[in-house]
């Protein structure tokens, strides 16, 4: 199994806001958790990414078998978690090549693997930035430095295209995005779906899984699972609203 | 927040790596001063009647000084009379080269990496290293004799070159110009002096190491800097302290003097000790240094990476007489702990289209408070002058200050200046974004750290520029959680 989540508790500043929720993903398989406002999406992605200041009070994460709580953030990464973040961060006079190359290096140290070499690396790059249709311009700029949302939506998925995470989470990345930019995306996503790589769509919509075919969808609701469906169930979602499910499911 | 004050914490557990004292014996003056004191410092340099003359006038005014209370800094009063004004390593006949040096100083010199051998690593660049306050060697001397340049100390330039040490000292900085430049000016014991004939080209980048050792001495340097008229210059200065509990004065003043077309470029790194965790010990830096564009098109300018010393006081400036003048300031200033900077630049505009580039960045760790202070002058006769201005600071946790204190006076409606500040925190968001891709935390503070100081590093000289680098990761290891 990817990740066994089982029971977890999780407060932030002394609320609680995950309340027993329990997940299982299987390599390769496609997930979508969506949720109303408030419902704990997001505090789920930045728990699983180790983010400080939220406190597991209870329940375990296995990732492929192991505990992942006691793990740092930038251990969890380069054993193959990544994040793509609601909103991605500027870095100023950090260029983003620099950054993406210390990143690839880590996780290659931590994969037994040499440093790539510039040339390596340089065509890997020219061959993700295409795939997310991203101006080599911007690689020489500072990190997300001045990038448009959408510019900085498709970075995510770029980092993700040259890190290949064996376990990845999106956290809203269709917030902001215009119909063609949010195709880019869906497409940087399904070129990473090989079998093996597992994945978590944090939506608030049903669009981005007409892009991106989930194996599942489960529906969040005061820091619990509250249904679990195949994609059919984001459709009825799209049509009904949440407040029906909410309510059949109470 | 608790991770942060835990690693806040741990900064002050790491060591300052160039804190040891060499152990030879000084010959040092009681501490206290007064006009005795520099008569005889005057008389144990040998020096010219006109240097005595200087040193006593200096002192006369020094003595009806206070010393300033404006910067924004918080230290107890300096008892000046227990301060030993004079310290010299104990000589036998006087070294005439590296074989005759005191290898424990070579030692030292080793530890600190200064390259006073000429097959060093740094091959290329002259070493005028000044220990505590006497000038110990002096490297590359013939090649740069070849091309006319002259590097000495300056107690040499005073017996070999009295009539350019008459013309130009304190003319750029006089001697009553502030409290600490008087002082200097009379207990002076060393520093460097340079002189770029008329359309030279220096040969090579010349470079001071300065380095404080024994306790409770003031260090009193003075460095001369005369590029003549088409000439071109390079100059480094580094600094290194040894660690002590008492706190060391170090008051120096550089004056550079550029003559039409010249070109002068100053760079510092300093380190000196900082300071325990406590606020305990670490050197007071209170240096003036000043360039005067003297000649139409002349250009000077400042580099310079501040990250040592428990106060540092300092407004590297440039005074842009001559017509089409350039001066530039570069600054980034660290402080962590309980470090104190109240350091920025003065750039007077007197010449038309004179033009000025300021960019500053202050960071702050720990519990340090980190000032901007400058002054940016245009004269009723700097028509068309130009300045720029950017001035950044970068907070690191949530018990330290960064503060900024610009100053404008334009007496030209043609003079154009412009100001642009920021102030950001090492973000917990930018720390976890770089950490979810990988990055462990202390490359990660090394990568926004630098990216931020990136517009002043890269004036640095390249030798240089690694080694502020290497520093800046050092003096922020853990700063932040």
């Amino acid at each position: 199994m990817l990740i066994d989540i089982d029971n977890l508790h999780v407060s932030v500043g002394g609320t609680e806001i995950i309340k027993g929720l329990n997940l299982q993903i299987q390599p390769g398989e496609v997930h979508a958790i969506m949720g109303p406002n408030g419902s704990g999406k997001s505090t789920l992605a930045n728990t699983l990414a180790g983010r400080d200041d939220y406190e597991v009070t209870a329940g375990s994460v296995l990732y492929k078998g192991a505990d992942l709580l006691p793990l740092e953030p930038d251990e969890r990464a380069r054993a193959g978690v990544f994040l793509s973040f609601q909103y991605p961060v500027e870095i100023p006079g950090v260029t983003n090549v620099y950054m993406l190359k210390a990143a690839l290096n880590a996780r290659r140290k931590a994969l037994g693997e040499d440093e790539i070499d510039s040339v390596g690396f340089m065509r890997l790059v020219r061959e993700k930035s295409e795939l997310m249709q991203l101006d080599k311009s911007f690689l020489s700029r500072g990190v997300n430095e001045g990038f448009s949302g959408g510019e900085k939506k498709r970075n995510e998925i770029f980092q993700m295209a040259l890190l290949e995470p064996d376990f990845a989470i999106l956290d809203e990345t269709d917030s902001g995005l215009d119909i063609d930019a949010l195709k880019v995306v869906a497409n940087g996503v399904n070129s990473q779906r090989d079998g093996e790589r597992g994945f978590l769509l944090i939506t608030h919509y049903q669009r981005l899984l007409d892009y991106i075919r989930p194996d599942f969808v489960h529906v969040l609701a005061n820091g619990q699972i509250v249904r679990s469906g195949t994609h059919e169930l984001a459709l009825e979602l799209e049509a009904n609203g949440y407040d029906e499910i909410l309510a059949a499911a109470l | 927040m608790a991770s942060q004050q835990q690693d806040v914490r741990d900064i002050v557990d790491r060591k300052y790596t160039h804190g040891f004292v060499t152990d030879i014996e000084s010959d040092t003056l009681p501490p206290g001063i007064n006009e005795d004191v520099v008569r005889h410092i005057s008389a144990m340099k040998n020096e010219p009647e006109f240097m005595l003359n200087w040193r006593l006038k200096a002192f006369r005014q020094w003595q009806k000084m206070k010393a300033p209370e404006w910067a924004k800094l918080n230290l107890e009063p300096i008892d000046y009379q227990a301060i030993s004004y004079y310290s010299a390593p104990k000589k036998k006949d006087g070294p005439k080269s590296l074989d005759e040096v005191d290898p424990k100083l070579l030692e030292t010199y080793e530890k600190l990496g200064i390259p006073l051998h000429e097959r060093a690593r740094l091959a290329g660049v002259a070493v005028d290293a000044v220990f505590d306050s006497v000038s110990v060697t002096t490297t590359f001397k013939t090649k740069l004799a070849e091309a006319g340049v002259i590097f000495c100390s300056f107690s040499e330039a005073v017996q070999d070159h009295p009539e350019l040490i008459e013309q130009y000292l304190g003319s750029v900085v006089p001697q009553r110009d502030n409290f600490f430049a008087a002082l200097n000016s009379a207990v002076f014991t060393d520093g460097s002096f340079v002189y770029i004939p008329k359309g030279v080209r220096c040969p090579m980048e010349l470079s001071t190491y300065f380095r404080i050792n024994a306790a409770n001495t003031g260090q009193f340097e003075r460095t001369l800097i005369v590029a003549a008229e088409g000439s071109h210059v390079s100059y480094l200065e580094g600094c290194t302290a040894p660690q002590r509990d008492e706190n060391q004065l170090h008051a120096a003043v550089v004056e550079l003097v550029a003559e039409a077309d010249a070109t002068i470029k100053y760079s510092t790194v300093q380190n000196w000790y900082p300071g325990d965790e406590n606020g305990r010990g670490g050197i007071y830096n209170f240096v003036t240094k000043r360039g005067d564009c003297r000649g139409d098109r002349s250009k000077i300018s400042w580099t310079q990476v501040e990250a040592g010393s428990a106060i540092t006081w300092k407004y590297p400036s440039c005074i842009l007489r001559g017509a089409d003048t350039v001066g530039e300031f570069y600054s980034v200033a660290v402080t962590n702990n309980h470090q104190q900077a109240d350091t920025g630049t003065k750039m007077i505009h007197i010449g038309a289209n004179s033009r000025s580039t300021i960019i500053s960045k202050g960071i702050s760790a720990g519990r340090a408070q980190n000032a901007y202070r400058g002054l940016v002058k245009m004269f009723p006769t700097a028509s068309g002058a130009r300045n720029y201005t950017q001035c950044d600071s970068l907070l690191m946790g949530n018990q330290c200050g960064a503060h900024t204190f610009p100053y404008m006076e334009i007496k030209n409606p043609t003079a154009i200046v412009e100001h642009e500040a920021t102030t950001s925190k090492i973000g917990d968001d930018q720390l976890f974004y770089c950490k979810q891709r990988g990055i462990s935390e202390e490359d990660a503070v090394n990568m926004i750290v630098n990216g931020f100081c990136k517009d002043v590093f890269r004036e640095l000289p390249m030798e240089f520029a690694v080694e502020a680098q290497n520093l800046m990761n050092v003096s922020l290891e853990g700063a932040v959680g």
